[in-house]
């Protein structure tokens, strides 16, 4: 018989352990289902997890890990201080939405002056959409006590229609000939994330991301807000004694992770995207929840999990085009990796012994 | 005589490095009162566990109504008929009393049918409990009526009681042993732990007393001196806390119609508390757990708030204060419950540390933690208050509960507080360790600090306070000083057996 037994404190091996465990346990059963599908399951694995780094392409697949990684990382940094807390932003989907629509909408209302000042104005502006977004459920949450997790996911749908909105009205193109989308801010230099070093898929998210995974490692090791943060999350009753509101916990937590995917979407806009169009978001929000989980909330951990994730993404488009894998069977197995790494997170916790049950 | 129901012989069970019971041997006949007496690490907890089927022992047999006896799981030993109340509570804070009594039951009938019975057997043995209630809402003494009725549902030939007096008044003492005779008389054997002497005079027909694992005596404690078995029992004196005598001096916190509506649906609202509290004082507070102790700490530490004259420090309004600013000013808490409100279990001491003390002992600057000197800090309090750790690394959820309980209460006294407001600072906490936290109050006092002691250990109370009032109902009564107080009087001033009926004996 097997039986768990509750470690007295957590097992610091294998809270590092367990993700390795995940992915591994991730290429076996992805493998089976490949295998399943009628394709080679080595060679696959290897497509998805190899190719992007080490095939003749790489050139070509290595700036976009970059591209893909970069608006993961600046999510779920801001996701991981809720987490944390126990505060559940699903909807980090509609805040990069609403970033990407006010941080656009600021560019082209200066079009086509050129200025040194209009990008950063793009940035703030940007911030500033998601974190308003963020708010919604965050007040709402804090005077009715409504459930975030509905509301900032039922947001994410509403934050859609007004992009579709935008793209189809009032951000359309005037020079696009009826075609929906707005105009290419790509192409406006002072409105454009250009890429720091060309080729290299470095623009201005992917520094920020970086920055913010230092703030974010200093404020969780170092400074009492990071540690209100984890009290809160551990132990509510016990950080309401330590003096920790929880009204102000709520709204920041919601406005810092607000804040982070509307500078996620306003990066993407005017840099990757280019443009506000009806299929501007492709599910960043969502993953960015799996990266944060993946990552352990650990902001290294979530850099990691991020380049893990955008792996997983190229090399699941590389499969689909060179291999015929169906696009459901690589999101299936993105879905096992957050799967085996909750199921193997027991270990953490809990020591596996075999054989009858010891007497205490 | 009888045929004994539950025959022990020779039951030894040895640990690595300690052999908590060496060739234990005794008899509970049908209806008997049997005590177990013996200091904490005597071995009586290992041993009801082997009677309850959680241990099993290295050698030794026991028989139960003359057939072997031997419980693989607690399960079998309730099939057998064999029922405990544990000393710390197993519910569910989530679910309501009769869905935890169903939790234990081998095939629970529907929950209107456990209601009607929990409401039955309460009625029967005067226990009032509302089986709809949410354990969660519940008090440390409510929560053992769910434990004591859970057990009477399983109509048990053997009752384990360890501790249970431990939370209760001595009128709801009274009732309990009402109750626990009556089941007596009804032919249930009851095994009785406890360390409380007078107790287990007016209540044991039989004692079995054990130190360092072994049968050191038996006595028929009616006719045995309370301290008589004491020295069986301990082998030497129990430190008894010294009080300074002092002058009185001024007043430092002042409470003015401190009054505030309940909390939360079974919280108690405070009602009209007035009273001064001098530099130098201990102010003990008893009462029934659930009439305002909680809401009463939590007005005082910050957790909530009040109008702002009703709580006066050293003259000052403090009343919408949050909890860091009162820190800062001196006047500092220790809440009842230890995991989850007063330290949080999954982290570090040197975390724990952090929680309460970063104000006064500046653990942060700009926002900064100085994880140093938190630690250092963390050091002192497991050094000097002889907390039981490896270090100050471990988590807060590894030590035991006095241990833990000891770190708390040092937490607070390191900071040097002007006033200390402490609630059931003792609780479950062994007599060793008890002594000595009471002690660490003393001490605190004895350089000027006010305590409050809120607790339900009359003795404890007695034993430290210069002053003593009562909680009943959100009222705090006209405070007295300690000396010379009887039984009955603070009795009367608890407001009688509050919510408690004598069990109807005639049944």
């Amino acid at each position: 018989m097997i039986t768990l037994e509750k470690r007295p404190q957590p097992s610091r091996i294998w809270s590092l352990a367990t993700p390795l465990l995940a992915v591994l346990l991730t290429m076996i059963c992805g493998g089976l289902l490949f295998a399943a599908l009628g394709k080679n399951p080595f060679e696959t694995i290897r497509t998805i997890f190899l190719d992007p780094l080490f095939s003749e392409f790489a050139w070509f697949y290595r700036p976009q890990l970059l591209i893909k990684g970069a608006p993961l990382v600046l999510i779920a940094i801001g996701l991981s201080f809720g987490f944390r807390a126990g505060i559940w932003n699903i909807g980090a989907e509609g805040q990069y939405i609403v970033g990407a629509i006010c941080g656009a909408a600021v560019g082209l209302a200066f079009y086509p002056t050129e200025s040194f000042i209009i990008f950063p104005l793009m940035i703030i502006a940007g911030i500033l959409g998601g974190t308003l977004w963020a708010m919604i459920p965050g007040i709402l949450k804090v005077k009715f006590g409504t459930n975030e997790i509905l509301v900032s996911l039922m947001l994410v749908y509403v934050a859609e229609q007004l992009m579709a909105s935008m793209a189809l009205g009032a951000l359309r193109n005037p020079d696009g000939m009826g075609f929906p989308g707005s105009r290419n801010l790509s192409q406006y230099p002072s409105a454009a994330n250009l890429e720091i070093i060309s080729g290299s898929g470095m623009h201005w998210g992917v520094v920020t991301a970086l920055i913010a995974v230092i703030f974010a490692y200093i404020a969780l090791s170092r400074h009492i807000f990071g540690f209100n943060v984890r009290l809160a999350g551990q132990s509510p009753r016990a950080a309401k004694f330590a003096g920790v509101n929880p009204t102000a916990m709520i709204l920041i937590c919601m406005g810092l992770s607000g804040g982070l995917a509307g500078a996620a979407g306003l990066f993407e806009v005017a840099g990757p995207a280019g443009q506000i169009s009806i299929d501007f978001n492709v599910g960043y929000g969502f993953t960015a929840i799996i990266v944060a989980f993946l990552g352990r909330l650990h902001p290294v951990g979530i850099l990691l999990a991020g380049g893990l994730m955008a792996l997983t993404y190229i090399g699941g488009e590389i499969a689909q085009s060179n291999l015929g894998l169906p696009l459901a069977a690589i999101q299936l197995m993105q879905g096992m990796l957050l799967f085996f790494l909750l199921a193997v997170d027991v270990l953490t916790n809990y020591a596996v012994r075999f054989g009858r049950r010891q007497v205490v | 005589m009888t045929r004994p129901l539950l025959r022990l012989s020779g039951l030894t069970k040895a640990y690595p490095g300690v052999v908590a019971n060496k060739d234990v041997s005794f008899e509970i006949h049908p209806g008997e009162v049997h005590a177990l007496l013996g200091e904490n690490g005597a071995g009586k907890s290992t041993l009801v566990k082997t009677i309850y089927g959680l241990v099993k022992p290295d050698s030794g047999t026991m028989t139960l109504e003359g057939n072997a006896f031997t419980p693989a799981e607690p399960r079998a030993a309730r099939a057998a008929g064999v029922a405990m109340v544990f000393q710390h509570f197993s519910l569910f804070d989530a679910m309501n009393v009769a869905e935890n009594i169903a939790l234990g039951m081998e095939n629970p009938p529907p929950q209107r049918e456990i209601a009607a019975q929990v409401r039955q057997v309460s009625d029967q043995y005067g226990l009032p409990l509302d089986p709809d209630r949410v354990v969660g809402e519940l008090s440390a003494g409510e929560r053992q009526r769910v434990e004591i009725i859970r057990c009477l549902l399983q109509d048990p030939k053997l009752l384990i009681m360890d501790e249970p007096t431990s939370v209760l008044t001595p009128q709801e003492v009274a009732i309990l042993f009402e109750t626990l005779k009556q089941l007596s008389a009804e032919g249930t054997a009851i095994l009785y732990i406890s360390h409380k002497l007078e107790e287990i005079r007016t209540l044991c027909d039989n004692a079995t007393v054990l130190r360092l694992g072994e049968v050191v005596g038996e006595c028929d404690p009616k006719a045995t001196s309370a301290r008589e078995m004491a020295e069986l029992m301990v082998g030497s004196k129990l430190h008894v806390p010294e009080k300074a005598e002092k002058p009185a001096g001024e007043t430092v916190l002042a409470l003015q119609n401190l009054s505030a509506p309940a909390p939360h649906q079974f919280g108690t609202a405070l009602r009209d508390i007035t009273i001064d509290i001098s530099k130098g004082e201990v102010l003990g507070i008893g009462g029934v757990a659930g009439n305002g102790q909680d809401e009463l700490v939590a007005a005082l530490s910050g957790e909530m708030r009040v109008a702002s004259d009703m709580v006066h420090f050293q003259g000052q309004p403090v009343g919408q204060m949050p909890p860091n600013a009162r820190r800062k000013i001196g006047l500092l808490a220790a809440p009842e419950e230890r995991m989850g409100h007063a330290a949080a279990p999954d982290m570090s001491l040197t975390e724990n540390a952090i929680m309460t003390a970063t104000t006064r002992e500046n653990l942060t600057s700009k926002g900064f933690l100085h994880w140093a000197k938190a630690r250092r800090f963390a050091e002192g309090v497991i050094k000097d208050f002889d907390v039981r750790t490896p270090g100050p690394a471990n988590a807060a959820r590894s030590l035991s509960g006095g241990n833990l309980q000891k770190f708390v209460i040092g937490r607070e006294i390191m900071q040097a507080p002007d006033v200390l407001v402490v609630n059931q600072p003792t609780w479950g906490v062994d007599a060793s360790a008890a002594a000595a936290i009471r002690q660490a109050l003393l001490d605190l006092a004895a350089k000027g600090a006010a305590v409050i002691c809120i607790s339900q250990d009359l003795d404890e109370l007695m034993g430290i306070s210069d002053r003593f009032a009562a909680l009943n109902e959100g009222r705090l009564s006209a405070p007295r000083p300690a000396q010379g107080l009887t039984v009955e009087e603070i009795g009367l001033m608890l407001g009688g057996a509050h919510d408690m009926e004598v069990a109807h004996v005639d049944a």
